[in-house]
């Protein structure tokens, strides 16, 4: 069986902070980590090439150069292979362009029957790479997994929704995007890191490689607009203790809360 | 001269820090608390190839490098100080030793499985009356047929009792004095040998430090490791690695204590201001950031030159005193700026403070270190 995993490398969010005044992410210094829904996609994967025999686990990412480092934790987490998708001509790419460039990478890569995406990247929360590969790799999709069984060629899964879940089954080939509900990813290997990194474990792809036409990637191929990017006022939490005999606290307390339209 | 962590060595640590984070700090209290063998870390180490990190990938190991080890150990110790021993113990002072003296045979029986983290290693040298004296064994070693008969004890051994696998040092001739001692590949079902005392320590209490008994052990001759009267330099050289290790134990221990201190700081308000805004801790917070970065550079530095084949006797020493005085230091104060909740097990320094005075001790007093350092200097 072979399955590809698709990952973005994306700044950790948990490190970031916002400029007060441009309202922008401050980049800088922010280390680079595997988006962690992707990790779960990849976990999966790799959790079916421990049970099952004769599973090729490869992991595609577009990116930057230095998003080869996300490609490298992914072998030292035990995937096989590893393609970077590397060209000027990808920058600036919104999910549309992205999934052009995506799907065609995967055909370069040839033979699937599983693809595993992320559910959505915590620096764009878009969700939106998924769906938009499956459809043009022409292939059924299932979001949102949060379990998934594996019988001979089906694949059985609980698609979690906000308030229930579907049990979808589906012939494969097949795309899924994965939560993080899904499982626990395992650690890279400290052996796998030093495998990773040597000589030409990742292979580069460029445009060409793929075969991709360069008028549909990019930012020119890319119709999201940005219309205006801001931070969400945070609410300030006031704590104020009321004094006086408990009478006067219930007295005061229902004051406040009447001037507050509460009650 | 680079002072830039490679690729490798930076995600090694990314790595080891979201472990010890999520797997480790979690029960470093209760293991202190209890003094349980925190087994399941060893088991999660293995998985990930933490158990061989500098060892060659053909010996098992991850075919990593010193540097990297040491970032490790350093992760590891600044949730959990008795995690990062018990690695420390296994790689330099039982992995080391057979990488570097073993024969192909013994690598192939003993190491590899050591380096996959499938065994736990311990070094057994120090004994009642063999501490700092480490020449004065009273451990013999008779050849009789096929097989050493090994008679004596050792204490406060590090993995005793947890560990697969012992390089025990015993007297094979006392009258060649320090060139009388030889060193073994000891089993822990080896017939008669076992475990004696288990002591109730001040820190690091989830390590187990053990007492070794032999009675008319029988180890096979093939076990010998090294050559008869090699034992005293297999000893020392190991040492000098596992100072290393020590020593990125102790950087780790202060490093997790002033992590713990400066949230603190910045949280705990007195005078309605938060301590971190007070000067006078202010300059507390500079000094114990400057020595730590000195005794990382120190520590570092003893790494590389292990890396790179160059001499590192003096090194090792230089890190493990500086290191071990700068985590005794900034673990002290860092209770003080805790003021009376440092004093409690409610928070973890109290903890860090007593796990942070071993590194004094062990594989070599600071004593030691300055007799190591004052010899190579005034020779």
């Amino acid at each position: 069986m072979n399955i590809i995993v698709c990952i973005k490398q994306v700044p950790d969010t948990n490190e970031v902070k916002i400029d007060p005044v441009k309202g922008t992410l401050i980049r800088e210094g922010v280390p680079s980590i595997i988006n962690p829904d992707d990790k779960n996609a990849l976990e999966e994967a790799l959790r079916i090439k421990d049970m099952y025999k004769d599973v090729k686990v490869t992991v595609i990412s577009m990116g930057p150069p230095q998003a080869e480092v996300a490609l490298v934790e992914a072998v030292a987490m035990g995937a096989d292979e590893a393609y970077l998708l590397t060209d000027r001509v990808f920058a600036g790419s919104d999910t549309y362009a992205t999934s052009t460039a995506l799907a065609a990478g995967i055909r370069y890569i040839g033979d699937y029957d599983l693809i595993f995406c992320g559910r959505q990247a915590i620096d764009g929360d878009t969700a939106q790479v998924g769906p938009q590969l499956a459809e043009r790799l022409g292939i059924p999709q299932i979001t949102y997994v949060e379990e998934l069984k594996i019988e001979g060629r089906k694949v059985i899964a609980k698609r979690a929704l906000e308030d229930g879940y579907f049990i979808i089954e589906s012939n494969m080939p097949v795309l899924l995007t994965a939560i993080k509900e899904l499982n626990q990813p395992r650690y890279p290997s400290i052996k796998g890191i030093y495998e990773g990194f040597k000589g030409d474990r990742i292979k580069i792809l460029s445009a060409k490689d793929v075969n991709v036409d360069e008028k549909t990637v990019g930012l020119n191929a890319s119709p999201t607009n940005v219309l205006r990017s801001f931070t969400p006022p945070t609410k300030s939490k006031q704590l104020e203790f009321l004094e006086g005999s408990p009478k006067e606290q219930a007295r005061d307390l229902i004051v406040r809360l009447k001037e507050e339209n509460i009650i | 001269m680079d002072f830039q962590l490679t690729r490798e060595q930076e995600m090694v640590r990314k790595v080891i820090r979201e472990f010890a984070e999520k797997e480790v700090k979690p029960i470093a209290a209760e293991i202190d608390k209890t003094g349980r063998f925190p087994r399941e870390n060893v088991e999660k180490m293995a998985k990930c190839h933490m158990m061989g990190i500098p060892i060659p990938a053909e010996y098992g190991g991850a075919g990593g490098d010193d540097i990297a080890y040491v970032i490790a150990v350093e992760e590891l110790s600044k949730v959990c100080a008795t995690t990062g021993i018990i690695l420390s113990a296994h790689t330099s002072l039982a992995c080391w030793p057979i990488l570097k003296y073993g024969t192909e045979e013994q690598k192939r029986k003993y190491l590899i499985p050591l380096a996959k983290g499938e065994k736990l290693g311990a070094f057994a040298l120090t004994e009642p009356n063999a501490g700092t004296d480490a020449a004065a064994q009273q451990t013999t070693a008779v050849l009789k047929g096929d097989s050493y008969i090994l008679d004596g004890s050792k204490i406060f051994i590090t993995n005793g009792g947890e560990a697969d696998v012992y390089i025990v040092f015993a007297m094979t001739d006392r009258s060649k004095g320090h060139k009388g001692i030889s060193a073994f590949i000891v089993e822990k079902d080896a017939p008669g040998f076992s475990i004696g005392k288990i002591e109730d320590k001040m820190g690091i209490r989830g390590s187990s430090t053990a007492e070794l008994i032999f009675r008319d052990c029988v180890v096979p001759k093939e076990n010998l490791l090294g050559e008869e009267g090699q034992g005293f330099k297999i000893a020392m050289s190991t040492l000098d690695g596992g100072r290393i290790g020590v020593a990125a134990q102790a950087l780790g221990i202060a490093e997790g204590a002033l992590e713990e201190t400066i949230k603190y700081l910045k949280e705990r308000q007195q005078f309605g201001r938060p301590l971190a805004k007070f000067q006078g801790l202010q300059w507390m917070v500079a000094d114990m950031h400057m020595e730590i970065e000195a005794a990382k550079l120190l520590v570092y530095r003893a790494a590389y030159n292990k890396m790179k084949g160059l001499p590192y006797n003096k090194e090792a020493a230089m890190a493990k005193l500086f290191a071990s005085k700068t985590a005794m230091n900034v673990t002290t104060q860092c209770v003080q700026l805790h003021g009376g909740y440092g004093f409690t097990k409610d928070y973890p320094v109290e903890r860090m403070m007593r796990d942070a005075k071993i590194t004094e001790i062990y594989e070599g007093t600071s004593q030691v270190q300055q007799m190591v350092i004052a010899s190579n200097i005034l020779k």
